[in-house]
């Protein structure tokens, strides 16, 4: 990296995009543009359900009960009306899985943004102060850890459904879902953020920001995190699919949402009971919408963690 | 409302009528060890069936005093892992001493609290080794030298900010224009210049560069060092120079302490120290300096190698290595003794004229 | 014939940028026991040229060019298992740090006696002697303990040590040393040059030294070759070129050096930096930071921008320096006219 003596203008921030080796690489993988092109595809979907959607399912005065369990297109004795045919309830199945896909994404969303935020936090404090704030962050997620997620999750939503009723968890089940899973996983981004953050905080220029007399407060954030943000990024694809997976099978055990407001999970649920009875594609549909969406990011995630990867990414 | 007292005194004290024949920075017999043995439950032992806290520690720093005169520049001498790093890391409150004091200005500053510190940060400022990792990559130059002047000048406006940061980047030898640029984007030597820039911002008296040439390439070293030479004319500054190249410390220096696993062992004007070296140590550092002059080196072998600072030897720290060590030499501590030169030195051969 | 010859060596690397050439033209020769110093900044190819020898540029780094010919076997063309009998056994590389080297699983006696039989038929415990002799050569207190020690057990000094006496281990014909002292500290790096010196001495070992550090090449090296920017800009006998430089940088580079300036003047300092091998300037590589590129009559020399130099022969020295030529021109012209 060489100056010539003649002042240079310093590319702008899109210049620096399309000069990065992320841009680089994401051009000569096709896996990685497949994926974010499905994942950009049903993220879009979803979140224009209202919009694509023929019909919809949360409005019962839609629902015609004496069409149900009508198969998908491709089989004879279908209706016109239905392409992927409907559920027990007589739901479009088209329409509610665009709409379980929009209440999947957005509690897996939701459940990493509250990982992210208590995860940084505690792994930036415990890394950055060190001694008793670190032994007692770490100490913390180290218990948190040796419960399952799903364990933790099975015996709140229990609880609070034992304890609020029934119609309260049903009422708030997305938010009860995005705190549940979103308590349990931080422990992940903690440990992340931690490594990374004792691996910065000795270099030189966390010294030169204390030798001005910087606060650590303005340290730890200002200077520190943000050079601890590559793996944040590369954990988070994972989470994202560890999350709506989660919620899959909290919901699978009925501990999710409830059928009025299905998510992927309960309409996988709702749909087993029918497997039995031919009706095989009421639970295998959004299963795969399911597979699809978590395979798409978890490639993203492979990619991103191949690109950010300091070791290869220096050579 | 005692820091803000200390923090205006401070910072009120008029140029001319500082007390020059006081040291500006002195360091009392400075000790620092670090823990070997992790947290309490690690240092736990059985031994013979008892538990017992068993504790190792590395003796960085075992007794330093120097002190440091208004416009000179002392440089710091010593081999890899003879604490020279600890004690300026010291001096700048990265690392609080295990023992002793320091004293900037005639007020002790080893126990003040990081606020209590801020107007001497202003003071006294830092340069790093290197250059590849003592700026952050996530910032641009711009804003790596506004950082410290909105902190050390929250009154100042937007407009006299980037005055200073033009003016601070003129004298460093960087364009002004580059301010949007990262770091990464700029070779060793324009780097180092920055990171000198960014110490310069808030007009510091003193600096403490620790190995500040060691990580560039030779031709870029003269560029640096001459920069840091023409900083110290122009702006009447005294440094503390860490180094480990005595070529570098025989053309800068103003004076020179020799260090030897954590303790000094030799101070002297550079002139001195270079064309009568005392300490053993000092003239086996002296004889190995590769030169160009001469195609056979004749450089004085010592025995051994440097022993871990974990279990310190007694008496002189060098006496394993020593040709001229005796039975005293492996007792008792040597203490730094003025010689009739004024150079001070810490040996016992060179006070009982046996070298 | 040279033990070893290297003529118009050329290396590439194939980045996303395009083909950065690492070092071109490269050409030097070295004789049975010579020993020679490659010295340049960093960027400047010298490590670049020394791995190439051996054919251990890694991808993205080719040889594209040139011939680099060993007691009359060309190294370059030769399949891997051909390299493998001439690398450690006749050729033997030291690099900067000794963990390369090492392997931090296997004691010390274990990796040379590993090394010995793969090279030579013979039994554990006459391989066990031959290591013991070398880490005896390489004056290592109490030998037979360092045997059975493992690499983080030794200081970085004695770890030096070893990586010498593994090199010397299959009685090599020439050692290539990367910097082999530059990781450790004056009073030790003084010894370990002294003792690489007394030994290839005594062994009549070839020496390709490969370093930043200017005294230490003076010290050690009999020929020198300067690297700016991926080519030789001078070579010749150290004393020579040491002592009076022909080539604008090596003289820059050599007045650079503190000991070479007043105590507290200014130093003599080359300004610029050594440009990136993707971006190297038209001409010679050197001539935005050359001084010289002025003519007597403070006209520029344009061939300076335009044209490559190629060496000229300036006393038992050669310099590819356009000003340089420029001078012994006139020398010459001014010898015929008298």
């Amino acid at each position: 990296m060489t100056m010539t003596t003649k002042p240079i203008k310093a590319p702008s921030r899109f210049q620096r995009f399309s000069d990065s080796f992320l841009w680089y690489s994401f051009k000569r993988d096709r896996t990685a543009q497949l994926c974010l092109a499905v994942f950009i595809c049903l993220v879009v979907a979803a979140f224009a359900a209202p919009l694509i959607a023929p019909t919809d399912p949360y409005d019962l005065r839609q629902i015609d009960i004496l069409a149900s369990e009508l198969p998908p297109f491709w089989i004879d004795g279908t209706d016109e009306r239905y392409i992927l045919g409907t559920d027990a309830q007589g739901r479009d199945l088209w329409s509610i899985v665009l709409y379980g896909t929009r209440v999947s994404l957005l509690i897996g969303f939701g459940a990493v943004i509250l990982q992210a935020l208590l995860g940084v936090t505690f792994g930036l404090m415990a890394g950055y102060l060190g001694g008793r704030v670190d032994a007692f962050f770490m100490r913390l997620a180290d218990i948190q850890l040796s419960f399952s997620t799903l364990m933790v999750a099975i015996v709140v939503g229990a609880v609070v459904k034992a304890t609020m009723g029934s119609s309260f968890y049903s009422q708030y089940a997305v938010l009860m879902l995005v705190l549940i899973i979103g308590l349990a996983e931080w422990p992940q981004y903690a440990r992340t953020v931690r490594a990374s953050v004792l691996a910065e905080k000795n270099k030189e220029y966390v010294d030169a920001a204390r030798v001005m007399g910087l606060r650590s407060k303005r340290i730890m954030f200002r200077h520190v995190l943000p050079n601890t943000l590559s793996p944040i990024f590369v954990i988070s694809t994972v989470q994202i699919a560890n999350a709506i997976i989660s919620e899959a099978a909290l919901s699978f055990l009925g501990l999710g949402m409830p059928e009025t407001h299905p998510s992927l999970g309960s309409l996988i649920k709702a749909g087993f009971d029918y497997i039995q009875s031919g009706s095989w594609w009421i639970t295998l549909i959004p299963g795969a919408v399911l597979v699809v969406l978590v395979l798409s990011i978890n490639l993203l995630g492979d990619w991103l963690r191949d690109v950010m990867n300091p070791r290869l990414y220096k050579g | 409302m005692s820091t803000q007292a200390s923090a205006m005194a401070a910072n009120h004290i008029p140029a001319e009528n500082v007390d020059t024949a006081q040291p500006l920075l002195q360091i009392r017999d400075l000790k620092k060890r670090f823990s070997l043995s992790g947290d309490f439950l690690d240092q736990l032992r059985f031994k013979g069936g008892k538990l017992i806290r068993h504790q190792e520690h590395v003796h960085a720093i075992n007794g330093v005093n120097l002190e440091i005169n208004r416009g000179e520049a002392l440089c710091v001498v010593g081999e890899s892992g003879c604490g020279k790093s600890t004690v300026a890391r010291t001096v700048m409150g990265l690392l609080s001493p295990s023992e002793g004091e320091i004293h900037y200005d005639g007020q002790r500053i080893d126990h003040l609290s990081s606020r209590q510190l801020l107007p001497y940060r202003k003071r006294m400022q830092m340069i790093f080794q290197n250059p590849y990792a003592s700026l952050n990559p996530r910032m641009t130059i711009q804003q790596t030298l506004e950082e410290p002047l909105r902190l050390h000048h929250p009154k100042w406006n937007r407009q006299q900010i980037a005055d200073k940061v033009e003016e601070v980047m003129d004298s460093v030898g960087i364009n002004p224009d580059w301010g949007k640029r990262f770091g990464h984007e700029f070779s060793g030597g324009q780097r180092q210049r920055i990171a000198i820039a960014r110490a310069l911002a808030v007009d510091p008296e003193f600096i403490v560069a620790d190995e500040p040439i060691s990580a560039l390439d030779v031709s870029i070293q003269a560029q640096v060092l001459n920069l840091l030479m023409e900083a110290q004319h122009a702006r009447n500054l005294t440094y503390l120079f860490i180094t480990h190249d005595l070529a570098v410390v025989e053309h800068f220096g103003t004076r020179v302490a020799v260090m030897y696993l954590g303790t000094v062992c030799e101070v002297a004007t550079t002139a001195t120290l270079f064309a009568k070296p005392r300490h053993p140590y000092t003239q086996a550092l002296l004889s190995s300096i590769p030169r160009l002059e001469d195609d056979r080196p004749q450089h004085i072998r010592l025995k051994g190698e440097v022993p871990t600072p974990v279990n310190l030897p007694s008496g002189c720290v060098f006496h394993g290595r020593c040709p001229y060590a005796n039975a005293r030499c492996i007792q008792e501590i040597p203490q730094l003794q003025m010689q009739d030169d004024g150079t001070r030195v810490a040996c016992h051969a060179v006070e009982e004229g046996r070298l | 014939m040279a033990l070893l010859e290297v003529s118009q060596l050329d290396v590439r690397f194939a980045l996303r940028q395009g083909e950065v050439k690492a070092i071109r033209d490269v050409s030097f020769t070295l004789e049975r026991g010579e020993r020679l110093g490659i010295v340049g900044e960093s960027g400047a190819g010298k490590s670049v040229a020394a791995f190439s020898l051996l054919n251990l540029i890694a991808k993205p780094g080719f040889i594209a060019g040139g011939s680099i010919t060993f007691e009359g076997q060309t190294l370059n063309t030769m399949s891997e298992r051909g390299l493998r009998k001439i690398r450690g056994n006749r050729i033997s590389m030291i690099f900067q740090d000794p963990m390369m080297t090492l392997n931090p699983v296997l004691s010390i006696g274990e990796q040379m006696v590993e090394c010995l039989k793969a090279h030579r038929r013979i039994s554990s415990k006459e391989a066990r002697a031959i290591a013991l002799d070398k880490l005896r050569q390489v004056q290592i207190p109490s030998p037979e303990k360092r045997l059975d020690q493992y690499p983080h057990e030794l200081s970085g000094g004695m770890r030096q040590r070893i990586i010498i006496a593994i090199a010397l281990l299959l009685d090599p014909d020439i050692i290539i040393a990367d910097e082999p002292t530059t990781a450790l500290d004056v009073t030790i790096q003084a010894e370990i040059m002294a003792l690489l010196l007394d030994l290839c001495e005594q062994h009549n070992v070839g020496l390709i030294l490969i370093t930043h550090d200017l005294g230490v090449v003076s010290q050690v090296t009999q020929r020198m070759l300067v690297m700016y920017a991926g080519r030789v800009i001078e070579q010749g006998p150290t004393r020579e070129i040491i002592n009076d430089p022909q080539h604008p940088y090596t003289q820059g580079l050599i007045n650079a050096l503190p000991q070479m300036a007043t105590p507290g003047e200014k130093l003599n300092q080359i300004r610029g930096s050594m440009p990136s091998l993707s971006n190297l300037p038209s001409g010679c590589a050197f001539h935005p930071r050359c001084d010289f590129i002025k003519r007597a009559d403070g006209q520029t020399r344009p061939v300076c921008i335009e044209q490559v130099p190629g060496f000229v022969q300036a006393g038992n020295c050669q310099a590819a320096c356009h000003m340089v030529a420029e001078l012994m021109e006139d020398r010459r012209l001014k010898e015929e006219s008298q």
